[in-house]
C-alpha cells in the first residue's frame, strides 16, 4: 500500500462532507457533514504519521486532539440547536439570521 | 494489479473499507429520512476506524469507534428526536436545483484538482509495499508522546472539554 490511496479517499470524503454542509438546510445534517470533513482530515493525519520516511506517532496524537475538540464542538452545537429550537420551533439554518433574540 | 497497486490482503481491505465509507457517505447525503441519515453515518465512522486500524493506529481506531460511532452518533440521534417536529417536508429538500448543481460542480473541480496534485507529487516513503507496524505498541508510544512532549496541549484539551460541556449544559438549560 502507498500513501496516495489514503489521501485520495480522504479528499473524496472531504468533498462529500463539503457538499452536504453547503446544500443541506437542517442544522443537524450540517453538523454531521462537518464531522465527516474532520474525519477526512484525521485520515490524512494518521496516513502521514504512518508513511513518513521515519514513522512517527505525532500524527496520531493530533488525530486524538481533533477527535476531542470535535466532540466538544458537537456538544456545544447541539446545545445551541436545542436552545434555538425551543424559542423558534425550527432547525432550519435559514431561520438563524439574528445574533440576539 | 488493481489501480496500479499489487493485490494483497491490505489492498483488498483498503478498497472494501473505502467502498463502505464512500457509499455510506453518499447515502448520508441523499437520504430523505433523517433517521436513515444518522444510521448511515455509523457506516462512515466505522469505516474510518477500520482505515485507522489498517494504518497501524489501533488506539486511535478504537477511540474513533467509542467517541464517534458511539457517543457522537447517539447525541445526533438524540437531537434529531428532540427536534423532529421542526422537520417539515419542505425543509427536507436541499436548496434549489441550480445552486445544488453549481455547488456540486465547484466541489468536483476542487476534489479533482486535489486528486491530480496527489497523483503528480513525488511522495517519498519507506514502506511502499507493505504496511509495517510500529516497532513498539502504539499505546506506549502515544502515552510517551502525550505525557512528555504534548503535556500542555493535553491539559488544554481537557480544560476545553470541561468548559464546553459545562457551557453546553448552561445553554441548553430551560429558562424560567
Amino acid at each position: 500500500m502507498a500513501l496516495q490511496p489514503f489521501l485520495a479517499l480522504a479528499a473524496i470524503l472531504f468533498g462529500i462532507g463539503l457538499f452536504g454542509a453547503l446544500t443541506k438546510r437542517n442544522l443537524i445534517i450540517v453538523l454531521i457533514s462537518i464531522e465527516m470533513m474532520l474525519n477526512a482530515a484525521n485520515i490524512n493525519l494518521v496516513a502521514f504519521s504512518h508513511f513518513l520516511s521515519k514513522p512517527n506517532i505525532d500524527g496520531q496524537v493530533y488525530a486524538l486532539f481533533t477527535i476531542a475538540i470535535a466532540a466538544a464542538e458537537v456538544a456545544v452545537g447541539l446545545a445551541i440547536l436545542l436552545s434555538f429550537f425551543r424559542h423558534r420551533e425550527t432547525s432550519d439554518v435559514r431561520d438563524m439570521n439574528s445574533m440576539k433574540w | 494489479m488493481l489501480f496500479g497497486l499489487p493485490i494483497t490482503g491490505e489492498t483488498i481491505a483498503f478498497f472494501v473499507l473505502a467502498l463502505i465509507i464512500i457509499i455510506s457517505a453518499v447515502f448520508m447525503i441523499t437520504m430523505t429520512n433523517v433517521m436513515h441519515m444518522a444510521v448511515s453515518l455509523v457506516g462512515v465512522f466505522l469505516g474510518v476506524a477500520g482505515i485507522f486500524i489498517l494504518l497501524g493506529a489501533d488506539f486511535v481506531g478504537f477511540v474513533q469507534i467509542m467517541v464517534y460511532a458511539g457517543a457522537i452518533t447517539i447525541l445526533m440521534v438524540f437531537a434529531l428526536m428532540l427536534t423532529h417536529r421542526g422537520l417539515s417536508a419542505e425543509m427536507q429538500h436541499e436548496v434549489g436545483a441550480l445552486r445544488s448543481t453549481v455547488t456540486f460542480v465547484v466541489i468536483a473541480v476542487l476534489v479533482g484538482t486535489i486528486l491530480y496534485a496527489i497523483r503528480r507529487t513525488p511522495w517519498t516513503s519507506n514502506n511502499i509495499n507493505a504496511l509495517q507496524p510500529f516497532h513498539q505498541s502504539t499505546v506506549t508510544l502515544l502515552a510517551n508522546a502525550i505525557f512528555q512532549q504534548y503535556t500542555v496541549p493535553f491539559e488544554l484539551v481537557s480544560a476545553v472539554l470541561t468548559v464546553a460541556l459545562v457551557g453546553s449544559a448552561v445553554i441548553a438549560r430551560k429558562e424560567e
